[in-house]
């Protein structure tokens, strides 16, 4: 489904992702770690098409397209989605018109017709029950004034409203409390297909305890430096990164 | 002809309007020869510095007597936000009892058109008319005071709560061509009193003519007045106001702005906050394109102890428009615990759009508090990114941000069907989307 091959990535002139290569098959939970400013959010942001970040080299395949030739747009509409670290807050327009916009702007892509709001709310209510989320939440603003826990849980429910067939989880677990945690990782176990695949982006191994990985990668440095089973997320629970860092700086 | 010239001949033919107090005469030929000494501004002058009125000065525009308008009430829905409520309707200048229903408010609460007013109650309207918006330093607020034919005065008795509000429509039309209509509000609300007005200038066609408002208005101690405005003039119309405010001990005093119309307009809004406790909120937004220019004026006057008073202006600006924005404070020695914040915020759509903004704080006192802010630039990439993360596209994004930064301040109109309209026409305006 995802093929990065040698992929190198840069904002202004400093290179933050130094060869990236992985492979993602349908079905598929990766987990990357790895120390802060190692390149994982970066990875992420450059799989979703950010515009802060230049490819310099590298290719990522995706479906058999060549993804870095697509609008950030175009990507979501061709099923990648990304789960924001910090997502953002939209005074002045509702969740509601938001979810809809974008479920009907994926569908119009599909030429399939476009739903009315009356429409879009049986979609809504199946949804919401996937992130344990109030429907009062579709009238407030996109994210305005949504405490941690809660922006959190409204990307987990986009990413149920656009069902991708490749989401990247970008620390998503960060600032969340224990029962966060565990209705943001049950909303993604719910979402799993043997037909789309997740990558998951974290320092900390906690979120894999609800969500468990296929496959570990550990970044650092701009490149992934181990890569492993889900026992290796629990090495690094146990050891820290600095013994895979070591032979990097010496 | 000079442009003051202009207005010297219209003056010299001008009739009293039949019935009116010997008073009035005095007071319009003291404005007029105000206004000869004056003339129009200049950009010389500090507080039109970036909004040259020549358009306005070198055109002829003529005070009108205009045929009873044809319009029927369906043609006045547009701008109808709530038929229920009370309203004025005025047609090229014209007043329109048919289109008009005011006689539900309560009965002690009376309003009438400056007209009817002289006639009915001269000595009150001597008492109150031309005592807020001084002329010996307002040119447009002289010339409007030596051409008013006509407008709405409103008296609030003390302790009264008017409950629907109250909306004054002035529409012009194709027979508005070359005229200059120089309207003119007053409202006295008595203490404890309370009452909300919605003022819609709107045109049916793209006339080109002269809009000069002047407003007075009294919030008295304990009052409250909403004061909200709807500027949708034609785009080849002009359009000045001034509306000068008191307010006494805990009165309440709100006003929004909003203005998208008309080649040129200036909005000047003061108000004196002379009673303790006294609050005032001043917003507004302002939507231009091609090359139309919204010029706004606060000045709020700090005189007493412990009064708060809140400015958000937004603009937004695409072709090659400009707006400008300059907000005055100004907290007297006396004025201890003042509590001001004024922000204002522009969101350029094009290159050649362009914003002036100047805030200017005068502060006499040691104890206050007070802030002022100021930004212009484009949309932020992150949104952007966002909403095109989720499948939408770039186009509909910017759209969607764009009015998504108008409705941070149209949230603040506590009046549901104006916020509701206004937000419609924002948001169809730049998404070309119906509005839920």
């Amino acid at each position: 489904m995802l093929k990065i091959t040698n992929l190198h990535a840069s904002v202004g002139e400093k290179e933050i992702l130094k060869g990236i290569s992985l492979t993602v098959n349908a079905g598929e939970v990766h987990a990357i770690m790895g120390p802060n400013g190692s390149g994982k959010s970066t990875l992420a942001q450059v799989i979703a098409g950010h515009p802060g970040y230049e490819v310099t080299s590298g290719s990522i395949e995706y479906d058999g397209q060549d993804l870095l030739e697509l609008e950030a747009e175009e990507r979501a509409q061709a099923g990648v989605f990304l789960a924001f670290q910090y997502p953002i807050e939209i005074p002045g327009v509702t969740n509601a018109y938001f979810l809809r916009a974008a479920y009907n702007e994926i569908r119009k892509a599909h030429n399939q017709p476009e739903l009315d709001p009356i429409e879009f709310l049986d979609v809504m209510e199946e949804k919401l029950t996937v992130v344990e989320m109030d429907a009062s939440m579709m009238q407030r603003s996109v994210n305005a004034g949504f405490s941690g826990g809660e922006k959190k849980r409204n990307e987990i429910l986009q990413m149920a409203v656009l069902e991708p067939k490749l989401a990247v989880l970008d620390e998503t677990d960060s600032g969340l409390d224990i029962d966060a945690l565990r209705i943001v990782a049950e909303g993604v176990n719910k979402l799993k297909r043997p037909d789309n695949a997740t990558i998951v982006v974290t320092h900390y191994q906690r979120l894999l305890n609800y969500i468990v990985p296929d496959h570990v990668h550990v970044l650092a440095g701009g490149r992934i430096i181990k890569s492993g089973g889900k026992e290796l997320a629990l090495e690094l629970e146990a050891k820290g990164y600095d013994w895979l860092l070591e032979p990097v700086t010496a | 002809m000079t442009p003051t010239a202009t207005y010297s001949d219209q003056f010299a033919a001008l009739a009293a309007p039949a019935g009116a107090p010997a008073w009035l005469p005095a007071l319009r030929q003291q404005a007029f020869e105000r206004f000869t000494t004056l003339g129009f501004p200049t950009t010389r002058n500090e507080d039109w510095h970036f909004t040259s009125v020549a358009p306005i000065a070198e055109r002829p525009f003529k005070a009108i007597k205009p045929a009873a308008t044809t319009l029927t009430a369906s043609d006045l829905a547009p701008w109808i936000l709530d038929p229920s409520w009370h309203r004025l309707v005025f047609v090229n200048g014209r007043f329109e009892p048919g289109l008009s229903q005011f006689s539900e408010l309560p009965a002690d609460v009376e309003v009438a058109t400056l007209s009817d007013a002289l006639r009915e109650s001269p000595e009150w309207l001597s008492a109150h008319l031309g005592k807020l918006a001084a002329f010996d330093a307002a040119a447009f607020t002289a010339l409007n005071t030596a051409f008013m034919q006509d407008g709405v005065m409103i008296h609030v008795p003390k302790g009264e709560t008017v409950e629907l509000p109250l909306q004054i429509l002035c529409l012009a039309d194709a027979q508005a061509q070359g005229a200059a209509f120089h309207p003119r509000l007053l409202v006295v609300a008595e203490a404890q009193s309370q009452i909300s007005l919605i003022e819609t200038f709107a045109a049916i066609g793209g006339a080109e003519y002269l809009v000069n408002a002047v407003a007075e208005v009294t919030v008295a101690d304990g009052a409250r007045v909403d004061h909200y405005k709807v500027q949708q003039e034609s785009t080849d119309a002009y359009h000045v106001s001034a509306v000068q405010v008191t307010q006494g001990r805990d009165s309440i005093y709100h006003s929004f702005s909003f203005a998208a119309g008309a080649a040129l307009s200036r909005a000047n809004i003061y108000t004196k906050l002379l009673g303790t406790g006294s609050e005032a909120r001043l917003n507004g937004l302002y939507v231009l394109d091609g090359t139309q220019h919204a010029d706004h004026q606060t000045f709020v006057e700090h005189i007493a102890e412990a009064c708060a008073s809140r400015e958000l202006y937004k603009g937004i600006l695409d072709g090659s428009s400009h707006g400008v924005f300059n907000g005055k404070v100004y907290v007297d020695p006396e004025a201890q615990k003042t509590d001001g914040k004024q922000t204002n915020k522009a969101l350029l759509l094009s290159e050649q759009a362009r914003v002036d903004t100047k805030p200017q704080l005068e502060i006499f006192a040691d104890d206050v508090k007070c802030t002022h802010g100021a930004t212009v630039g484009r949309l932020d990439e992150l949104p952007l990114f966002y909403l095109k993360s989720r499948g939408i596209g770039a186009e509909t994004a910017k759209a969607l941000l764009t009015y998504a930064f108008a409705a941070e301040v149209l949230e603040t109109i506590e009046n549901d069907p104006l916020r509701l309209a206004l937000e419609r026409t924002v948001f169809e305006r730049f998404t070309h989307a119906s509005f839920e």
